[in-house]
């Protein structure tokens, strides 16, 4: 195996391009588990952290861009980006230890493909783009649109993300995320959501997106969930609603970490109990 | 596979070493370095017996390549204090009697320092979520949650 | 017999505690020498296979690689139990578990070692497996091993079924007719690892010559070298085995499974072999504990008066002929004092991973599904947990349902604690149950050999035989100041390896603290004896009238003459003029270990949405006999609690339909972490043993008993549903909601 650094993005792609079985590293939180089981066995590792620019934060246009090698810790001591998009920032917070957040990213996150990425859901529900680098040039795409099965992604050949942008956001908004696990750390996602919330001036919500964690081959957005909340103030026949769309959009597996049914029934308590949290960080009275 | 030429900082010394491209910083601290209190318990950053600290952050050593540390400062538990001059959080460990095997000490040392370093008033809950990547089989974790909050203690000047 | 002491009780630092804060300790990886070759050992993808043929020419072949072996390069052994370890090292002939060894390679790195595995061709023929204990035990399954089933056995159960065992007294179905409530239920509990943290490591340097040196993690080095010389066909004098720093063992490393592998290619190779196992290996191919199946049925009159009681218990535990539902079935019942009580057990194979012990092994379970029985009767008749223990506690003078009559025991101490503590009268939060258990353990003696030397400038050297696992320096340097007289840091105990001091059996059964200190003692006596003769040399008068007071020899009294004090440090000074160096040993097998109890109360809080279960309050009652060093009295029982806590909750062993391990590591194995718990407060109750001259019991183990059972009652008590299998995991709690 050849260990690169490449210098820039272009460098970056041209590399992934070689023909060679090449992953990028970033954090390695990911890829560097995957060649110690010997799941992966790259030829190619190309590091991109040194890639001017993967490392900031920046503020655009009164959201976030957040570059590929930006870690979790790094995420957390952002004060501006963690009050703007609490729920993200928390996402991403719940990945692995604190050793671990020491070095993974949320551009890693996705890239793994794993149904039960915890930055995932809270993305889709934050509307979030992906600054998509390739060799025939850059495209910004909706996250969801990227996401296609276990260890999957949507990118193209040689493709890379090289950003992720969190949209600026109205007055009374606010988006929460939370998993499922057996233990309170440590574990990996067995259901999750997460919910982001637009209220109107009464506190009646107007804008709503609920996406939902390791209950299906990917990460997805429940539309009815949303629709259940929207014109509510979430009342329990709204939550109730919002709980029953997301049972209905759940179509997980068994396996060592939980049953279907137990997927099934949790997701939409996750969901109400996130979208609880969404709802007061919008500035709403439950 | 040619091996890679890396000049790095450890524990104040520059040092530099010869490692091979997939071989992680856990097993050149270890293998090249001798400097073997970090310990490797799982291998896949799920233990925190192999903690270190990257130019500051705590990571996990297995989780990191040697290849990656080229013009870093890294500080391993052999950094954190001596025998003549320990660390609070090491004198604490002690006091308390918070190692049975003492396999997960130098881990939960550096991790603990970590946390000390960027919240000097932890309360116990911030301690056990800081430390919850730091798996310990013996001592059920207690006195290690009480010698970190009464080393943080000491560290504020409250009973020293 | 209670005593009064200068230092036993009191909370010195641990004489190795420095070297284990600098990173300095040298554990079973952190050893290397030069020309050192590293080892990889090859496992079965299988659960169960006939290994039809292994090619290991292009792993041979490849540069670097030095030696490559399989099964055939291991000669048979006389011992069957010595075969089965050794056969569990390394697969001959049938891969029987996945994970099962079926090669070894030594190369000169660990990316050649790597590399030369992947070139090792193994054809495989897969048979038939089972792992479930009661489809292993019913006629028909695959059997693991033909001609080991136990005698008396009927063909109601398979050839798995190597151990069949009973203990009691009365005849429980008297006790069922006489009794108010019957309740029988069936519980399973899963197989759950020991999660030390430091993997199975060993540095092996086998010369042609028959003569090696092994370093290795380990709980008992002289039971290494007993089987590793006995496997290689050495004399035992050969093979020095020096025990490392030990990064956790709990049972689990008082075995071999990599030890006879590293010196086999050692000696083919001519060169030093390290071998260390990933954690992935640690979970597939070393000794988890037994997954059980159990029945018990109790049978109680309305005031509480146990009646009846009878415990079936089926354990599973792996690929071999194995011995431990014994010991549950003698645990299970040991807490009461019953007319008619009998616990019947049996032992049974399947294609998992031979079973190794894991602190109090085989009562965990067992008391689990006895207690959890109590708690359901006392439920069901409106009684008070406690005062119903109280009413049945076996105390000194019962006649135990495992046989022997109760010395002085502290059971009824420990339960009184608890009642009086103010976590039993503490109010409950909503979905808040509060749960309680006994628990059991023997305490074991056993081999023992202590050497110590009064060196001239009034120090002492001790030299013992068992791996400290937790502090066991410490308490027997106490130990050695309190019978000497003098201060604890003028004392260094070193755990010495195989050659330096007489045999010492494994560091298990509780036995370091209450043996080693016997050893320690009379040792301390015998050089006592030895400085009262030098002195009386000195003085001119008899030995019999000199005597040993607070560190030093003086006369009996005026009569035997006026001399003021010598203390250790001047008779050692001049012992070189006196008749030469001044010693003490001892050699023995101290057999009066003390049983001890315990008593757990937990308060569990049940999400009803998720089943989810945290922790929120725990305190732990043990009767210790005497706590030596308070503090690692403490952590013993914190540690337990805790390990308890994971098994009654999160950790399983997980196989699917393929036999295969699902979850080979920490991330899904799953062990408490530190945000999971509460502070574990520990209630050290002191009932001391008159087997041991400072009345100590052992500690370490009893503490892992009643967890189980006590986490239970609590979720019992939160959601007003019992869970009859473990672990409660929150699929398995919500579903019961």
């Amino acid at each position: 195996m050849r260990y690169v650094v490449a210098k820039d993005s272009r460098d970056a792609v041209a590399l992934l391009n070689t023909g060679e079985n090449a992953r990028l590293l970033a954090g390695g939180t990911d890829v560097l588990v995957q060649m110690k089981l010997g799941n992966k066995t790259p030829s190619l590792l190309i590091d991109i952290k040194s890639i001017n620019g993967f490392s900031d934060i920046f503020a655009e246009n009164g959201g976030f861009r957040i570059g590929a090698a930006v870690n979790g810790a790094e995420m957390g001591a952002h004060a501006a980006l963690k009050a703007m998009w609490p729920g993200v920032v928390e996402a991403v917070e719940l990945i692995g230890s604190t050793q671990v957040q020491g070095r993974a990213t949320m551009v890693g996150n996705l890239c793994n493909g794993s149904p039960a990425a915890d930055a995932v859901p809270a993305m889709l529900a934050a509307g979030a783009m992906a600054r998509v680098e390739g060799p025939s040039g850059t495209r910004d795409m909706l996250v969801a649109e990227l996401l296609k099965g276990p260890g999957q992604t949507k990118l193209g050949k040689a493709e890379l993300i090289s950003s992720i942008y969190l949209p600026a956001r109205p007055e009374h908004s606010g988006d929460a995320y939370l998993r499922f696990i057996p233990r309170t750390e440590m574990d990996i996602a067995v259901a999750s959501a997460g919910v982001n919330l637009v209220l109107d001036a009464s506190g009646t919500v107007a804008d709503a997106t609920v996406a939902l964690g390791a209950v299906a081959p990917t990460a997805v957005v429940v539309p009815d969930a949303a629709a259940a909340l929207l014109g509510s103030k979430l009342g329990a026949q709204a939550l109730e609603a919002c709980a029953a769309a997301c049972a209905a959009a759940c179509s997980p597996i068994d396996d060592r970490r939980g049953t279907v049914e137990f997927r099934t029934k949790i997701a939409g308590v996750m969901a109400t109990r996130a979208a609880n949290i969404a709802y007061t960080r919008a500035g709403g009275q439950l | 596979m040619s091996k890679i030429h890396v000049t790095t900082q450890v524990n104040g010394d520059a040092v530099e070493f010869l490692c091979e491209p997939d071989e992680t910083l856990l097993d050149v601290l270890r293998d090249r370095l001798n400097l073997t209190g970090a310990k490797e318990g799982c291998g896949t950053g799920d233990c925190g017996a192999c903690s270190v600290t990257l130019n500051g952050r705590l990571v996990a050593s297995c989780l990191v390549l040697g290849a990656e540390v080229a013009g870093s400062a890294i500080e391993t538990v052999e950094g954190v204090g001596t025998a003549d001059a320990l660390h609070p959080i090491q004198q604490h460990l002690l006091d308390h009697a918070a190692l049975q095997c003492g396999i997960c000490t130098p881990g939960i040392i550096v991790a603990a320092k970590a946390l000390l370093v960027q919240n000097p008033d932890p309360s116990e809950g911030e301690v056990r979520y800081w430390l919850a990547g730091n798996l310990c089989r013996c001592t059920g974790y207690d006195k290690i949650i009480r010698a970190v909050l009464s080393a943080a203690a000491e560290m504020r000047g409250e009973n020293a | 017999m209670k005593q009064d002491f200068k230092i036993l009780g009191t909370r010195p630092a641990r004489p190795d505690g420095l070297d284990k804060v600098t990173g300095k300790a040298m554990f079973g990886a952190d050893k290397s020498v030069t020309g050192m070759l590293h080892a990889r050992i090859l496992r079965s993808p299988h659960a169960h296979a006939e290994i039809v043929s292994i090619d290991t020419s292009k792993a041979e072949a490849l540069a670097g690689v030095k030696a490559v072996i399989t099964g055939d390069d291991f000669a048979d052994v006389e011992s069957r139990w010595t075969r089965y370890t050794m056969q569990n090292c390394m697969a001959q002939g049938r891969a029987l578990y996945d994970g099962h060894a079926v090669a070894a390679v030594a190369a000169i790195s660990k990316t050649v070692a790597a590399k030369a595995l992947k070139l090792i061709e193994v054809e495989y023929s897969v048979l038939p497996h089972v792992t479930d204990v009661d489809e292993a035990m019913a006629p028909g399954a695959p059997v693991l091993h033909e001609g080991v089933k136990a005698r008396k056995l009927g063909d109601d159960v398979s050839g798995n079924t190597v151990g069949y065992y009973s203990f009691g007294h009365g005849n429980p179905e008297t006790g069922f007719a006489e009794a108010d409530e019957v309740i029988e239920r069936t519980f399973k509990t899963a197989a759950v690892h020991q999660g030390y943290i430091e993997p199975h490591s060993c540095l092996a340097d086998l010369g042609g010559d028959g003569r090696g040196e092994l370093w290795c993690s380990t709980q008992g080095h002289y039971m290494v070298r007993e089987v590793c010389s006995e496997i290689l066909g050495i004399d035992a004098s050969q093979l020095r085995v020096t025990a490392s720093e030990i990064g956790g063992g709990f049972g689990g490393k008082t075995t071999v499974f990599i030890e006879p592998v590293a010196l086999k290619l050692s000696q083919k190779a001519g060169k030093p072999v390290k071998l260390v196992m990933s954690r992935e290996e640690v979970f597939r191919a070393s000794g988890p504990t037994m997954s059980s199946s159990i029945d018990v049925k109790i049978g109680m009159s309305k005031a509480g008066k146990i009646k009846g009681a009878h415990a079936k218990l089926r354990y599973q535990g792996g690929a071999f002929p194995y011995q431990m539902v014994m010991m549950g079935a003698m645990s299970a019942f040991a807490a009461y004092d019953l007319e008619h009580v009998q616990a019947e057990g049996w032992d049974v194979m399947t294609n998992r991973p031979k079973m190794i012990s894991y602190r109090a092994p085989g009562a965990p379970m067992a008391v689990y599904a006895v207690e959890s029985v109590m708690d359901e009767l006392c439920q069901k008749l409106g009684l008070d947990p406690i005062d119903t223990r109280l009413l049945n506690a076996a105390r000194e003078g019962t006649k135990s349902s495992y046989g022997p009559t109760f010395k002085a025991i502290g059971l009824v101490e420990a339960l009184e604690a608890a009642k009086a503590h103010p976590h039993y009268s503490a109010p409950l939060a909503p979905n808040t149950g509060r749960g309680v258990s006994c628990g059991f353990w023997f305490n074991f003696g056993g081999q023992v050999s202590v050497s110590m030397a009064i060196n001239a400038d009034g120090t002492v050297s001790l030299i013992e035989g068992n791996p400290d696992i937790g502090g066991s320096r410490a308490s027997i340097s106490m130990m050695a100041a309190e019978a000497l007289g003098i201060e604890y840091d003028r004392i260094r105990t070193i755990v010495g390896d195989t050659a330096s001091v007489g045999f010492s059996d494994v560091t298990d059964g509780s036995r370091v603290t209450f043996a080693v200190g016997i050893a320690t003692i009379n040792a301390a006596k015998a050089a006592i004896k030895e400085m009262c003769k030098r002195a009386a040399k000195i003085w001119e008068i008899d030995a019999e009238a000199v005597e040993w007071v607070d560190g030093a020899a003086q006369p009996t009294g005026h009569n035997a003459g006026d001399f003021p004090p010598m203390s250790l440090a001047e008779i050692a000074a001049i012992s070189g003029k006196t008749g030469g160096p001044i010693a003490g040993h001892h050699e023995g097998a101290p057999d009066k270990a003390g049983v001890s109890f315990g008593v757990h109360m937990v308060d569990v809080e049940v999400d009803p949405e998720t089943g989810f279960t945290s922790i929120k309050r725990y305190t732990a009652f043990q009767d210790v006999g005497k706590a030596i060093h308070p503090a690692y009295v403490e952590g013993q029982i914190q540690g337990g609690a805790v390990q308890g806590i994971g098994w009654a909750l999160n950790e399983e062993y997980i196989y699917g339909e393929d036999g295969l391990l699902q979850n080979p590591g920490f991330l899904d194995y799953r062990i408490p972490v530190a945000s999971d718990l509460p502070m574990i407060e520990p209630v050290i109750i002191e009932v001391p043993n008159p087997g041991h001259p400072y009345g100590v019991r052992g500690c370490g183990e009893t503490a892992i008993v009643p967890p189980l059972a006590a986490v239970a009652n609590g979720v019992a008590q939160a959601m007003g549903v019992r869970m009859f299998e473990l672990p409660m995991s929150p699929p398995k709690i919500l579903k019961a909601l």
